[in-house]
């Protein structure tokens, strides 16, 4: 007992005692115990001078933190779509099977815990599962047992990645199963670019002429949303404060999405000196990589990258000569929670809480991390930087459309032949798009994840990927004509469910509703009127919610709903009485109380006897 | 619609299934204006007046409280059955409510619980209660739509007297109300 206290007293102390570095201390038990026992919390309480409340508040919100004792090897299955397309319930069965437990325990010796996670940024090699953190992807049954007894047999996890990716683009540095499976490169990351040259050429301009040069390049948001970055910036270099903050979102969780994956594997350089070039812009010297912990087998290969850029003075002091500009970069990891993809619900995990978005305004750009104004972009924004601080605003303008200038990385997966990582223009159709990935008999693309549209394939051909048409994210899943969608919509809406951070009751209880409705769709039970109260919910939860995440989780069912209504009327009920639910079931429903009474009550000793 | 009565007033039908009669207390707390309830509205079916069968149709039937057991569902049946409006009032009939609590639990569980594993529980002796007059539980806590259409929710635990008083005065004169904002308030 002593011995643990002092162990967690110096890992306090080693964040210097900050509470706000919560996630790292909680990260650092986890790795030393395999899990955060309830008196470390007690030590934290002291050592931090926080209530254990206030603490369990954040342990408890993230998936990968656990409470209690877990397996020496711990072992999270994707379970989402893109897994679900590629056979994950023969890989569950094998998991099962093989480690002697179920999924969402602990097996009796302690070797295995089994646990089920959503997308994991593997989404053009699966059946995939991450081992301690240690992903293992294109997974069959028989490599399962043989994983599962290797391990047992006492063999190194490092050990079992016996394949350094392979293909095109495949980062040997990094060790690891993962491939990176670039299918095509365009006008931007296709270019050759040595490093420090975007950096280089932003230090010859004003902080002001940088934010400029990004305007010109009409350079939106590559996360999602869209925001004008250079009109970000001009709002965070405005604001009050001399502490500003860079922080770059790498918690890539939208479902099918991981286009960040290959830009962290494979243009890292290019990230980090895109994010001295928005600290310049802005007057920040801190940079923070939020990297999501799905991804942290690639800590030691960035922590490495980050050591050769301040070798070469990319990052440091006097950045490139350039004197009185400082910038250095520190990645922060997450836990396992969708919603912190959400720029505010971001800041507060980094600063140790539960990742609950805040009421905007304020924004960010005023007051972000810690209180100070803080730039938060997508990793590939802030990758195409260098290329555009380079070549000028006006070459990138050149590529894509209009309104949407530029290029785009596109994340396929599903049923297509060339699964992985597209750079696009803006403007590109569905009609090319499916036949650049291979997918000869597309019926239905998610596009933009289950938050974006799931378009109907065929009567989709011409419309074209940008913002002021089909907004593309970079999640793109494809269903042929065998899939059954909405069993795939019925898993978007359980991911809502389980992601919503519970703050908007609105969120937290009809997302809940949308989804048993259509499951009461999907049996049968369902009438017309069942399906307009989807409808209703939807638009109540995306009226009142604070985040993105409420603001879009009714998409699965709505978008399916608009592009496939057949699928839904043909499984209405018009027949059953309307004034009675088609779904309660009297007789089913007393089976339990039945049983209780025969297993409980003996023979002749009930009230009669 | 109902056939309307001799006197030309709209027939108003109560219950209480799975709830705590929080609801009616709620609803008699319209004080005075009890008078006028009963000028303007002909209550039929209801715990207040203690008529056990309808005898006519009515007009509004507000339910109370979810369904626990095979009697409130035949009950919230026969109240469907015989109302034209239904109307379901208050967290329990809308959500569960506080009944809801054992669904987080197998059924079995909480019988054990609390009949044969409770401390007044005697040694050896101790069974789950059972009779055929005895209603037998269902496997969860259900709000009222989930067994029947309902047709308009009023939401409070339990709902103020107000927002009952302005619900039937405006079923009688046949327009919609706004609810108070602190009812929809979630932020």
């Amino acid at each position: 007992m002593v011995r643990m206290k002092n162990q967690i007293q110096s890992i306090a102390e080693k964040y210097s005692n900050d509470r706000t570095r919560l996630m790292d201390i909680f990260w650092d038990i986890q790795d030393l115990h395999g899990y955060i026992p309830h008196k470390a919390l007690r030590v934290l309480e002291e050592s931090l001078d926080i209530s254990t409340a206030d603490l369990r508040e954040t342990l408890s919100f993230y998936h990968f933190f656990h409470e209690s004792p877990s397996g020496k090897f711990n072992i999270y299955l994707n379970k989402d779509v893109a897994s679900q397309l590629k056979g994950h319930e023969a890989i569950y069965a094998a998991f099962e099977t093989e480690c002697n437990c179920k999924f969402g325990s602990v097996c009796m010796d302690g070797t295995f815990g089994l646990f089920e996670t959503p997308c994991i940024g593997l989404s053009d090699q699966e059946p995939a599962a991450l081992i301690n953190l240690v992903p293992f992807t294109n997974l069959t049954p028989q490599k399962v047992k043989d994983i599962v007894a290797a391990l047992r047999a006492g063999k190194e996890l490092a050990a079992l990645v016996e394949q350094y990716g392979y293909g095109d683009g495949a980062n040997q540095q990094i060790k690891t199963m993962v491939c990176s499976n670039i299918r095509q490169l365009g006008p931007v990351f296709g270019e050759k670019i040595s490093t420090g040259e975007g950096l280089a050429q932003s230090l010859k301009s004003t902080p002001e002429q940088v934010i400029e040069e990004v305007k010109t390049a009409g350079l939106r948001g590559r996360g999602g949303a869209g925001f004008g970055t250079g009109m970000k910036w001009s709002f965070c270099r405005a604001a009050k404060g001399s502490t500003k903050y860079v922080v770059c979102n790498a918690d890539e969780g939208e479902p099918g999405t991981f286009k960040d994956r290959i830009v962290m594997t494979e243009y890292p350089e290019q990230l980090f000196e895109g994010m001295a070039i928005a600290g310049y812009a802005i007057g920040a010297q801190q940079g923070i990589l939020y990297l999501r912990a799905e991804y942290k087998y690639m800590q030691d290969y960035l922590e490495g990258k980050l050591k050769d850029l301040r070798a070469k003075n990319i990052l440091g002091q006097n950045v490139l000569g350039k004197s009185g500009f400082n910038f250095d970069i520190r990645i922060q990891f997450g836990a396992g929670a969708y919603v912190c993809g959400e720029e505010s619900a971001l800041i507060e995990s980094m600063e140790g809480k539960r990742g609950t978005p805040r009421v905007k305004p304020p924004f960010p750009v005023e007051v972000g991390y810690l209180g100070c104004p803080t730039v938060i972009n997508n990793v590939e924004t802030l990758a195409a930087l260098p290329y555009i601080l380079k070549n000028g605003g006006s070459w990138y303008k050149g590529f894509g459309t209009e309104k949407t200038p530029g290029t785009k990385l596109l994340s396929v997966s599903g049923d297509c032949e060339k699964p992985g990582v597209y750079e696009i223009e803006f403007g590109m159709t569905v009609r090319e798009f499916l036949a650049m990935v291979g997918a000869k008999d597309a019926y239905a693309v998610q596009v933009s994840g289950p938050s974006g549209e799931c378009i109907n394939a065929q009567q989709s051909l011409d419309r074209k990927l940008c913002h002021e048409d089909l907004s593309a994210g970079g999640s793109m899943i494809i269903f042929n004509k065998d899939r059954d969608l909405l069993k795939y919509m019925r898993y978007f809406m359980t991911f809502f469910v389980e992601e919503s951070c519970g703050i908007c009751v609105p969120c937290r209880a009809g997302n809940i509703v949308m989804r048993n409705n259509l499951d009461k769709i999907r049996a049968g039970h369902a009438n017309q009127e069942d399906l307009d109260n989807i409808f209703a919910w939807g638009q109540i939860v995306a009226d009142t919610s604070r985040c993105g995440l409420g603001a879009t989780s009714r998409n699965p069912i709505v978008s399916s709903f608009k592009n496939f209504p057949d699928l839904y009327k043909k499984l209405l009920d018009e027949k059953t009485n309307p004034l009675y639910d088609a779904s309660f079931n009297l007789e089913a429903s007393v089976e339990d109380f039945d049983r209780a009474l025969k297993e409980q009550n003996q023979i002749g000793r009930n009230v009669h006897a | 619609m109902a056939e309307q009565t001799a006197s030309n007033k709209p027939v108003v039908a109560t219950i209480s299934l799975a709830g705590c009669f929080g609801c009616h207390m709620s609803l008699l707390d319209i004080d005075d204006r009890i008078v006028q309830f009963i000028d303007l509205f002909e209550l039929n079916k209801s715990p207040v007046n203690d008529i056990k069968k309808f005898t006519k149709r009515a007009h509004v039937g507000l339910v109370e409280g979810g369904c626990c057991n095979d009697e409130n569902v035949k009950v919230l049946r026969y109240f469907r059955e015989n109302c034209d409006v239904l109307v379901s009032v208050g967290a329990c009939a809308g959500n569960g409510g506080l009944p809801a609590l054992r669904n987080k639990m197998p059924l079995q569980e909480c019988l054990v619980e609390a009949y044969l594993d409770a401390p007044t529980a005697e040694l050896g002796k101790a069974i789950i209660p059972y009779d055929e007059e005895l209603p037998k539980l269902l496997d969860r806590v259900y709000p009222c739509h989930e067994v029947v259409k309902i047709d308009y929710y009023m939401p409070g635990c339990p709902p103020s007297a107000e927002v009952f008083w302005d619900t039937l005065t405006s079923v009688i004169k046949g327009q919609g109300f706004d609810l108070p904002v602190e009812l929809i308030k979630y932020d």
